[in-house]
């Protein structure tokens, strides 16, 4: 069963061996000559202005944050849909009140507006 | 097959990385990477233990690395709240200069 | 002639690789100066410990491990690391007064469950496991009959961190 990995394996390998070669060969093989406009930015463009890091917003991280939690709510409705079929009622009724948690929290976030963009 | 001690030397391995980057580091993020390295390693020990156990068809070891998981994705969700919190009152999260409690 | 030692298997040299591969990023994660360098060495150590559990033949957690680890929380690092400007490196070390003593002591603790996992004559083999879809689907019902309880406090921290965090990080101007 786990031979059947290996053809992942082998993809895996070739995915990284054939950009990897790519680019260390054009490092190798390619002329260079620097000068002050290949060496810009943009070659064409406008100059950036200031620091590459900029200060991102917050609204990025609290997306980011439920997106986490209902992603860990895959992880644990997942097995519990494949065995759907075996379960009880009170399997169901518990997985339901495991959802109605989690929608509490997002209602939550929704009234708040953190799922809003300002 | 490999044997049982390979996968507990790395969670080893990764347990004291961790270890080292949770005391040593003065950056908070780089605190919370590392709690997350020694979360990993000991949920490389549980899958290992469960595997070479003598019941693989008791699932205890995977349900707990499964609960492990969750409860790291909770974890760096609130530790990355508190120290973006903390960022914007003090507007840095070097813990060395986070002396507001040392006497 | 001397009898020379049994050649490595697959199994054993693919598991070797993903050790070496496993350790060097997790080493990245702790040593980079630069702090999102060591973000993306955190990823893939992820990965690693990932090809780790597909060899333990726990696919559900592989794939759990590069769903929740690499597909959010690597990425709510990296916004950390972007909102808190912790880039901004190379001015003082990244490490604090003890880190001397703290690496010693690290070491100490690696020699010594080195030394103790070497000392006790483990399982070489382990037994064969169910097939995948069915182990899953016991994975399921276990969630729903003996670890209920864990698996509804599991929901009730998700709800905490879900509320506590929003509240947390919002920006109250």
């Amino acid at each position: 069963m786990l031979s059947q990995y290996a053809f992942i394996l082998i993809m895996a390998a070739i995915a990284l061996v054939l950009p990897l070669a790519a680019i260390i060969l054009g490092h190798i093989l390619g002329p260079r000559r620097p000068d002050a406009v290949k060496n810009a930015v943009y070659e064409s463009g406008v100059e950036t202005i200031g620091d590459t890091w900029v200060q991102f917003r917050a609204q990025y991280y609290l997306i980011g944050l439920v997106f986490v939690v209902f992603d860990v709510e895959a992880i644990f409705l997942f097995p519990i849909a494949i065995a759907y079929s075996q379960l009880s009622l009170f399997a169901v009724f518990a997985t339901i009140f495991f959802i109605v948690l989690l929608v509490i929290g997002l209602l939550y976030d929704w009234r708040k507006g953190a799922l809003e963009w300002q | 097959m490999v044997p049982l001690t390979g996968y507990l030397l790395v969670g080893a391995f990764l347990f004291s990385a961790g270890l080292y980057g949770a005391l040593a580091r003065k950056n908070a993020i780089a605190v919370l990477m590392s709690i997350e390295l020694m979360l990993n390693a000991a949920n490389i020990n549980l899958v290992a233990f469960w595997r070479y156990g003598d019941t693989p068809a008791d699932l205890t070891g995977q349900v707990f690395a499964v609960l492990i998981i969750a409860l790291a994705a909770a974890e760096a969700a609130v530790g990355l709240a508190l120290i973006i919190s903390v960022y914007r009152e003090r507007k840095t999260v070097d813990l060395d200069e986070l002396d507001l409690l040392a006497g | 002639m001397p009898e020379l030692p049994p050649l490595p298997t697959i199994s054993q040299l693919v598991f070797t690789g993903f050790a070496l591969f496993t350790c060097a990023s997790a080493l990245g994660v702790v040593l980079a100066r630069n702090l999102f360098h060591g973000a993306l060495a955190l990823v893939a150590t992820l990965f690693g410990v990932a090809g780790l559990y597909v060899m333990l033949e726990a696919e559900f957690l592989a794939v759990s491990q590069v769903l929740v680890y690499v597909g959010a929380i690597a990425t709510l690092i990296t916004f950390a690391i972007m909102l808190t400007r912790s880039m901004m490196y190379g001015k003082t070390s990244p490490l604090n007064r003890q880190w001397g003593k703290t690496g010693l002591f690290a070491v100490m603790i690696f020699l010594a469950l080195y030394g103790f996992v070497g000392s006790i004559p483990w399982a070489d083999s382990a037994p064969a496991v169910l097939a995948d879809e069915s182990m899953i689907a016991a994975l399921g019902v276990e969630f729903v009959t003996n670890y209920v309880v864990a698996f509804e406090v599991m929901g009730l921290l998700l709800l905490v961190a879900l509320v506590g965090a929003v509240m947390l990080a919002r920006d109250n101007n």
